[in-house]
């Protein structure tokens, strides 16, 4: 069995974060990157089941641009077996729209028989692309998944929704969306550090996936412009000069918080 | 976060590999979830935490520098310096702890015949099995040449009588490396033999009461008649001194290491607490004095870290001058570590002096470091004899 885990470089969460109002994009050199939390936890889900099974094979696969190979390296120390890395100058500021059609046309030929990704990234969190990809593949989804259970030639998860939860379940090819609900990724080892150079890492250009830099689906959405969040206002800073706890008291009292 | 960056200052002769860099994240993250949550607790309960340790063996920590053939990460001793630094971020006591542990499986991987590696180092290496290093006796520390523990033949076996002192992780771990007389007195009549934790006629005494390091048992190891195959002897006879200071030249880099990791957090701290708490009407980072302490903080720790690394590419190199080199880092690191983490406390003012800060467990744990795995003024024999016999 093959497993596909689609696995992104994001600006570490607990950073500060920064957009270019120049570009309306990401800053990337503002913050360190790490593998986005919650695509960690979806290659933990398919380490997992390969554990359990030594003949899975475990791929990561990442869309972004050169230095993302950072994301792919940590998920070969990780276990994975190999990586797919696409990567093209075309796809700066690519939407959630043009990232789904790009990875699909990678997965189309790539023999996965399960497809994992986070429900969402730390730094979008547009949650779109799961459903997006299985729509572009023609395959079942099933998102927003905790406790992954693959059986028979099916995956089964459940799904929690406010007032329910519910067992999904869908024949094998499948794309599966997990929450952070999954277990927590496991550390690399000092020997998957070591080995990870020595693993497979496939780089794919656009024109490698058959789509003409030209001819790919042009940004569907554009961000005009953006502005940093102000600062925060209507604040009345108090000067303790002896009084500022019968002030504060005071100013609970008057908002009927205490 | 530090004072200035991370990476030493004299690249490239002490670059980071990208391999490197990611060992130094691995080991960051395991710190920061496994160990750092639970340090002050840890050490205020005296709780020695197998379940993290045995956690820590799965990832490669119970045998960095071991062969992989037998189960080790088979690191070098540049890549361990960069590991122990970081793990004492963490806790300092359970990354000493870790330190003597490899010293007990690099030992066994390095001296041992085909079948001792065999038979003991892979569970050494996960960790599955925590190993004790027992060389210091009650009337035998710094002249440990002079240890009188007897190890007598009898047929296939030898009949060890005698106690060690202050023996690290004692009582709860389960393979003894035990340096016993064989021969004449002084270092040629030392060997080593390798002693299992059930064997008959082995016992520990109580878990000694102490300033740091609590986080890790410290007992006396008693040795009654206690019958250890020849299969089990570590080398030949007469060769235990020489192995057990070969050892040491490793352990002392870990130690430094962990003195550096735990006063680089001591100062990390130090300089969040003085940039926030206000006193005379502003931080207290804009009193000159207290910028000039952070510096000569940073200034030698990073001097440390250099003389450590550098000293670690010695082991790595086989440099002759080597076991000076692994002193001259203990002794410096070690100092200039609890010089530092003393001061950090005192940048705390009376918080440095609470345990909910941190910091005063990491001044005590790193006090022992300039006493143990041979004392600072032993470094300074050692470097000062080999100076001197270069002279002569
Ligand atoms: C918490 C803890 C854990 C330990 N763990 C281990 C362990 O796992 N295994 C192990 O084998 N040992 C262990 N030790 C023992 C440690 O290595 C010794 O305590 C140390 O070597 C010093 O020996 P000593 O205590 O007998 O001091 P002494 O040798 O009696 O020294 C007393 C003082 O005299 C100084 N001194 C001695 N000789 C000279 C000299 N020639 N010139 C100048 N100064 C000198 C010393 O530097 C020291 O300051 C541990 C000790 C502690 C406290």
């Amino acid at each position: 069995m093959r497993i596909i885990v689609l696995i992104k470089h994001v600006p570490d969460t607990w950073e500060e974060r920064v957009l270019d109002p120049a570009t309306g994009r990401l800053d990337r050199s503002a913050s360190e990157r790490v593998v986005d939390e919650i695509t960690e936890r979806a290659l933990e889900a398919a380490l997992a089941l390969k554990d359990s099974d030594k003949s899975i094979e475990v791929v990561a696969l990442t869309m972004g641009p050169g230095e993302s190979t950072g994301a792919i390296k940590k998920a070969l120390s990780m276990g994975a077996d190999s990586g797919i890395h696409l990567v093209d100058d075309a796809l700066a500021g690519a939407d959630a729209m043009t990232t789904a059609a790009t990875i699909a046309a990678a997965l189309r030929d790539a023999g996965a028989d399960l497809i994992i990704a986070g429900n969402e990234s730390t730094d979008g969190r547009g949650g779109m692309l799961p459903a997006m990809l299985a729509e572009h593949l023609g395959l079942p989804a099933l998102t927003f998944i905790s406790d992954l259970v693959v059986e028979g030639g099916r995956v089964r998860g459940e799904r929690a929704t406010e007032t329910a939860t519910s067992v999904v379940s869908a024949a094998l090819p499948a794309v599966v969306s997990i929450t952070e609900g999954m277990p927590e990724p496991r550390f690399p080892s000092f020997k998957g550090i070591m080995g990870a150079k020595k693993k497979p890492v496939a780089s794919h250009s656009l024109a490698d996936l058959g789509l003409a830099a030209d001819a790919t689906p042009r940004a569907a959405s554009v961000v005009l412009s953006c502005e940093p969040r102000p600062g925060r206002t209507g604040a009345e800073p108090i000067v303790d000069d002896g009084s500022a706890g019968q002030r504060l008291a005071d100013y609970l009292a008057q908002q009927r918080l205490v | 976060m530090t004072l200035l960056n991370d990476a030493p200052m004299a690249a490239p002769a002490h670059a980071l590999t990208d391999e490197q860099a990611a060992l130094v994240d691995m080991v960051r993250d395991f710190a920061r979830h496994e160990l750092e949550p639970h340090a002050i607790e840890w050490d205020r309960t005296k709780h020695f935490p197998v379940d993290v340790i045995r956690g820590a063996g799965e990832l490669g920590f119970g045998g960095i520098y071991v062969s992989e053939d037998v189960g080790g990460a088979g690191l070098t001793r540049a890549d361990a310096a960069l590991i122990f630094e970081e793990l004492a971020k963490g806790d300092v006591t359970i990354a000493a702890y870790i330190s003597i542990h490899n010293m007990v499986a690099w030992m066994i991987d390095t001296f041992g015949d085909g079948a001792q590696r065999e038979r003991w180092v892979p569970r050494l290496a996960s960790m599955e099995h925590l190993g004790s290093y027992c060389l210091t006796e009650p009337d035998a520390g710094s002249d440990a040449a002079a240890l009188s523990t007897r190890a007598v033949r009898d047929g296939d076996e030898y009949v060890l009588t005698g106690v060690k002192q202050f023996i690290s992780g004692a009582g709860s771990t389960d393979v003894y490396i035990v340096m016993a007389r064989t021969g004449e007195p002084g270092p040629a009549g030392i060997t080593a033999f390798i002693v299992p934790s059930d064997a008959a006629g082995l016992s520990f005494g109580a878990n000694e009461v102490k300033m740091g390091w609590n986080a890790q048992p410290t007992r006396a190891v008693i040795l009654d008649g206690v019958r250890v195959p020849a299969a089990d002897r570590l080398g030949g006879e007469g060769q235990g001194f020489t192995m057990a200071m070969k050892a040491l030249n490793g352990g002392r880099l870990n130690i430094a290491a962990c003195s550096l990791g735990g006063a680089q957090w001591a100062l990390d701290r130090a300089v969040q607490h003085i940039r926030t708490r206000r006193a005379f009407g502003k931080p207290l980072s804009e009193q000159q004095s207290l910028v000039f302490t952070i510096a000569d903080m940073e200034t030698e720790l990073q001097a440390a870290r250099l003389l450590l690394r550098s000293a670690a590419q010695s082991i790595d190199t086989g440099h002759p001058d080597v076991a000076a080199h692994c002193a001259m880092a203990k002794r410096f690191a070690t100092d200039v570590a609890f010089t530092a983490a003393n001061a950090a406390l005192q940048l705390h003012g009376g918080y440095g002096y609470l345990a909910e800060y941190g910091i005063e467990k990491v001044v005590r744990d790193l006090r022992v470091h300039q006493i143990l795995e041979g004392t600072n003024e032993i470094m300074k024999l050692i470097i000062g004899r080999s100076v001197l016999e270069k002279a002569s």
